[in-house]
């Protein structure tokens, strides 16, 4: 792990993706598109009716975010990840589909982790309860789908630098297991 | 007989859902340094410095530390030589809380448990009043997110556990939460009294500020050990592995029915907002 992190612009590619590690810090800019279970419970059910999605897919990353309201003058609210297990029945899809990132926090559930390495993908964590520090980090947001879903609804965010952690990275390491290994004390 | 009217303790319980979400406690900011310092894994040295910056950036900019700005708990001692004027104290503190959301832009999390349906002001509100010498009105606000939450845990233990079954259950309802409740974590402590009351005994503990060690000596004992093996687990800041899975254990304890040894374990998450007022 080097000092400095690594930054990747979306959209990514899969070359963007091969050198991730997992314990890689890196920063982000450029677009992602805002998703919590809800809405990708609505995504899905589209894919599934064969009707196109209201966000491309192809090369994107997913934050799993239900921001704080924006108070007058700012473009959101505090906007720290969500828990990302929620998303794990919708995210295998996706990712078949061409999805390259989701940020979240918390652990990923086995056949997804398989996803990634399959299809290429990676999953990173933003610091959980972090809201304002990424609230920082997110220069426009304006809602592209579900409006009526809130907090939930899905938005276009355009990020500068927004701080991540590589978690799950195509070679199938977790640094949810490795991490704890590496400082546990018998 | 000294009089308050419910209208300063809408004012004042309206500013702290505020406050409280938007500067999170020194006692807490200080534990990140203190944390910082003992970590060894670089990962979580950049998450610890990201939660200090999280917390100048939400004092300074006004945006809540953490978007679940949480289901709002109200703790409050009241004076028995106190009168309220002008309404009831339950109505005041709800009426207090759903200003301070509104105007706030505090995120509402308060829902029908099976629609869902949100109730779009963030009541009701938990409270527990409890009646106290003087004439004074103590309000304590605790925001609390439901990452954290979840992941507490109640044992009704059999005697014969003792402290070795305590301990295990403790660290136990820890590891098994991993990531999940946003560590560093402080984790609140409740043993004895009977079912209830050990869960309103573990979620009292975390009012305690993280600078004041607890008065009693055997507890303090009791906590030191617990963190100590709580930290051995390596799970760390955020659960990507390092020294410090919490900032602290806190325990309040009580006698119970001699067939019980009730245990309860709530979670705090470094997100931890608690404003005292006196009013
Ligand atoms: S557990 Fe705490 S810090 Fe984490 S998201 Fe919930 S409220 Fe925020």
């Amino acid at each position: 792990m080097g000092n400095h992190p690594i930054h990747l612009e979306t959209p990514l590619s899969d070359q963007d993706i091969e050198i991730l590690k997992a314990g890689d810090r890196v920063t982000i800019s450029g677009i992602l598109y805002t998703a919590r279970d809800a809405a990708h419970k609505r995504l899905i059910e589209l894919l599934e009716a064969g009707k196109d999605l209201p966000i491309p897919v192809q090369g994107q990353v997913i934050y799993y975010v239900g921001p704080s309201p924006a108070s007058p003058g700012r473009v959101i609210g505090a906007a720290g990840p969500t828990t990302s297990y929620r998303m794990d029945p919708y995210a295998i899809k996706l990712m078949q589909l061409g999805l390259k990132g989701m940020i979240g926090k918390g652990k990923r559930a086995p056949e997804v982790k398989e996803a990634m390495v399959k299809y290429k993908a990676v999953y990173m964590a933003a610091v959980g309860g972090a809201g304002a520090l990424m609230a920082q980090a997110i220069k426009e947001a304006r809602i592209v789908a579900y409006e009526d879903l809130g907090p939930e609804a899905i938005r276009q965010l355009r990020v500068e630098n927004l701080p991540a952690i590589v978690v799950n990275d195509t070679l199938g390491n977790d640094l949810y297991i490795e991490g704890q290994q590496k400082y546990m004390i018998e | 007989m000294r009089q308050i009217s419910t209208e300063r303790i809408i004012d004042a319980v309206k500013h702290a859902a505020m406050n409280g979400n938007f500067e999170l406690g020194e006692d807490v900011v200080q534990a990140f340094h203190t944390a910082k310092k003992q970590e060894e894994s670089p990962v979580a040295k950049d998450i610890l410095d990201q939660l200090i910056e999280n917390s100048i950036l939400a004092r300074e900019t006004r945006v809540p530390m953490c978007q679940d700005t949480g289901l709002a708990v109200i703790f409050l001692e009241l004076g028995q030589d106190l009168a309220i004027i002008g309404g009831d104290l339950q109505t005041a503190i709800e009426e207090g809380i759903r200003q301070g959301y509104k105007e706030g832009y505090l995120r509402k999390s308060v829902c029908h448990p099976f629609t869902r349906k949100n109730t779009g002001d963030n009541t009701p509100v938990i409270t527990h009043i409890e009646v106290v010498p003087g004439d004074k009105l103590t309000i304590w606000v605790v925001p609390k997110g439901g990452g954290s939450e979840n992941m507490s845990k109640l044992f009704m233990l059999p005697p014969a556990a003792g402290w070795v079954g305590v301990k295990e259950n403790i660290i136990q309802t820890v590891i098994s939460a991993g990531p999940n409740p946003c560590p560093p974590t402080i984790v609140g402590v409740g043993i004895g009294g009977n079912f209830e009351r050990s869960a309103l005994l573990a979620k009292k503990s975390l009012l305690r500020p993280l600078d004041i060690p607890n008065p009693d000596p055997e507890l303090r004992e009791m906590e030191k050990e617990l963190l100590e093996a709580i930290n051995k687990s390596g799970i760390g800041p955020q659960g990507l592995g390092g020294r410090i899975t919490s900032l602290a254990v806190h325990i309040l304890m009580m006698p119970c029915h001699i067939a019980s040894l009730p245990l309860a374990v709530n979670i705090q998450c470094h997100a931890s907002r608690h404003v005292k007022i006196v009013l």
